[in-house]
């Protein structure tokens, strides 16, 4: 297992430089993953703010081959690079004791909405790649849109707090449950606040002979307006207060990695923080807010649950 | 070289056999999907070392080919009507990438309303996408066409993707005889693909589709059009080259019977066979009518039209898809091709053929009559229309 010093020791694969806001947590992302192996990697990258601010011609910061394709086909346009690589290999084009890893990111507007159904099909057709769901809850690359990733409640430009309708009034989509019900290998919910958890992740992951998926949150900055060197403690502070579960799928068994238990804080802490919910803690939204916790809290238990089962439930 | 009978969708599949892609996308439409199931059982056989990806739309077919072709595969789908509509984002993805992708495209209408059968509006909506575009006339064409393509779209100094037309039913699903080439002699042919660029086979990492902003994006584009215009400096090598295989002509235009026609009708695809037997006709008979068929409509040939059409007095030029409220396609290239002749022939625009529907030798005879009769008008006028 690689821990923190060895990580630290790994030759950038995405080179510093970019154009990333300060304080972006979505290039740490990708640094975690792309040293969680030495294998060669190639990567696909839907358009985002990973893509957008690492790849402005004619710099690329990306230090290992690199294609962005458009939106929504990151999950597509991988399993056709994995494919050649298996057509190339097996007439000799490449040699036999080559190995390559393939990996696609996406942020959840290129994830949970127009790139579903290109992930969807990947995973089912089983192509051998990492698919990585950096999630910051919106269209933050495009100023801070609705995605069905952005949470009850919160307020983005699409669907703003308003005097008859305060932000988003519906729950977020299930990426993690969709994903796991394609029966593949492994899936994972990981945090930057928690990284021996992150990197085991990362490793497994990349480790899968088949389609695998991981779920970071990625705090946006700009966007859910906090301060630039918040992102990490705020990913923190979203595992502490149960919005997100550190919990994995693997062989469709469910394993909590992280129980907050009796330390459990309650949302406003995860919330205060953050300018898109500085309405939700005014006692007029109370109704709103209390939904929002207690659907936390019900999707906590039921991972519980599930983990507590010790049984395949996809 | 032996004779088989094959549908114009089996004679693309069995040029698809014989290049032996890397990689392909499948994914099922009328009446592209022949070509698909063919290939597959191909692929299912072993007669093929190609790798199928068996995607579930057209828009994951193009980004997966993309990803194979910057991989360094050699890599193809197949599509028609809303399928390539589908695919259009991505289409100009492909050429923006420079990725010499090749894609036989089975001309079918675009909905709305839905309608399966043969109009050329799906490509011709992507004529200006970066595409080098090839008509047939037939099966064997469907079939010839498809290697053309690959050597023009992998030339180094070329590099772009090329759609392989063909109509729809007429020629996807009738049986016609096909010369095909030995495997050995195609595969010599086709050649090796060594891509300069790729995410697996260069030494170095390539970027591949990088953001591009008023800085560098209008540069990139013309040398889109910079690579087009390569296209006529290799096209005859490359076609003198496969004619010597097959001993059939590859023009870029067709002309048949243009040199002392007075009246000249200008078609694409099956359209130009009925009009050939009609022109047979009307010569046996003395008239002076000819045909130019468009092989290759991107780039498109401006002075070749020019020098086979300029003699005639009337030219009628055939289109089976609109451009609403504005000349046709194929109408508004050729005025183009004419506009700067000395005396410029009158040329009258048809519009037929749309969602299917039949064209008759008959029609094609009351057309080549008015314009003898030098009937010419500004209007457009339409074959085989009720009402």
């Amino acid at each position: 297992m690689m821990n923190l010093f060895d990580f630290a020791k790994k030759p950038h694969r995405l080179l510093p430089g970019h154009r990333s806001c300060a304080g972006c947590p979505a290039p740490i992302v990708a640094r975690a993953i792309l040293a969680s192996t030495d294998d060669e990697i190639v990567v696909s990258n839907a358009t985002g703010c990973l893509e957008v601010v690492t790849t402005i011609y004619p710099e690329s910061s990306w230090n290992i081959p690199f294609i962005h394709n458009t939106f929504e086909n990151a999950a597509a346009t991988i399993s056709g690079v994995e494919t050649a690589y298996r057509s190339l290999k097996k007439k000799g084009a490449i040699g036999q004791n080559r190995k390559i890893r393939f990996v696609a990111f996406g942020g959840d507007g290129g994830t949970y909405d127009i790139g579903l159904q290109s992930l969807s099909a990947a995973l089912e057709r089983g192509h051998a790649f990492t698919y990585v769901c950096y999630d910051n809850e919106g269209y933050m690359n495009t100023g801070g849109q609705r995605s069905s990733a952005t949470p009850i409640g919160a307020n983005t430009t699409t669907d703003p707090v308003g005097k008859v309708r305060v932000g988003k009034q519906e729950s977020r989509k299930d990426l993690m449950k969709i994903v796991a019900a394609h029966h593949i290998p492994y899936a994972a919910q990981a945090s930057l606040s928690n990284w021996p958890d992150l990197l085991r992740k990362a490793q497994k992951a990349l480790s899968t002979e088949g389609p695998s998926f991981l779920l970071i949150l990625s705090p946006c900055v700009a966007v859910w307006k906090i301060k630039p060197d918040m992102a990490i403690e705020i990913s923190k502070l979203a595992v502490d207060t149960g919005f997100w579960p550190l919990y994995e799928i693997e062989e469709g068994k469910f394993r909590l990695n992280f129980d907050p238990a009796n330390n459990k804080l309650p949302i406003a802490e995860f919330l205060k923080h953050q300018g898109r919910y500085k309405h939700l803690l005014e006692p007029k939204n109370k109704k709103l807010l209390d939904r929002l916790q207690q659907e936390i809290d019900q999707e906590l238990e039921k991972i519980k649950k599930l983990s507590e089962l010790g049984v395949p439930v996809f | 070289m032996q004779k088989k009978p094959l549908t114009g969708a089996g004679a693309s599949a069995e040029a698809m056999r014989q290049v032996n892609p890397d990689v392909v996308a499948a994914y099922p439409i009328t009446p592209q999907t022949p070509i698909m199931e063919a290939f597959a059982q191909f692929v299912n056989d072993g007669k093929v070392s190609t790798e199928l990806i068996r995607v579930e739309s057209e828009h994951s077919a193009m980004s997966a080919v993309i990803g194979a072709s910057s991989a360094g595969a050699r890599a193809m789908t197949a599509t028609s009507s809303v399928g390539l509509a589908l695919m259009f984002e991505v289409v100009n993805a492909a050429s923006g990438m420079r990725l010499p992708i090749v894609m036989p495209v089975v001309n079918r209408a675009l909905s709305s309303p839905i309608n399966i059968h043969c109009d050329h509006s799906d490509t011709m909506a992507c004529r200006d996408a970066g595409w080098i575009q090839l008509y047939s006339e037939n099966a064997q064409e469907a079939y010839d066409n498809m290697f053309l393509a690959q050597r023009l779209s992998e030339h180094p100094e070329i590099l772009l993707p090329t759609m392989v037309m063909q109509d729809g039913f007429i020629t996807s699903h009738s049986v016609e005889p096909v010369e095909v080439l030995d495997d050995e002699t195609a595969k010599k042919f086709i050649g090796e693909y060594n891509p300069e660029h790729s995410l697996i086979l260069s030494k170095k990492p390539v970027t591949f589709g990088a953001l591009q902003l008023f800085d560098y994006y209008f540069e990139t584009k013309r040398q889109q059009e910079l690579a087009m215009d390569n296209v006529w400096r290799f096209y005859y090598s490359i076609a003198e080259e496969l004619s010597q295989l097959t001993g059939r002509q590859y023009p870029m235009v067709e002309p048949y019977y243009t040199e002392d026609a007075k009246v000249i009708l200008v078609a694409l695809n099956s359209a130009a066979s009925t009009i050939k037997a009609v022109v047979n006709k009307l010569r046996k008979q003395g008239k002076k009518a000819g045909l130019l068929k468009i092989r290759l409509f991107r780039p498109f040939p401006y002075s070749e039209v020019n020098q086979h059409l300029k003699g005639a007095r009337h030219i009628g030029v055939f289109d089976r898809s609109y451009s609403f409220g504005a000349n046709s396609p194929v109408l508004s290239e050729i005025k183009n091709a004419l506009f700067e002749a000395e005396s410029p022939p009158k040329v009258q625009g048809y519009i037929f053929g749309l969602g299917g529907r039949d064209l008759l030798e008959s029609d094609i005879e009351n057309v080549f009559e008015e314009l003898f009769e030098g009937k010419s008008t500004q209007d457009k006028k339409y074959i085989g229309l009720r009402g």
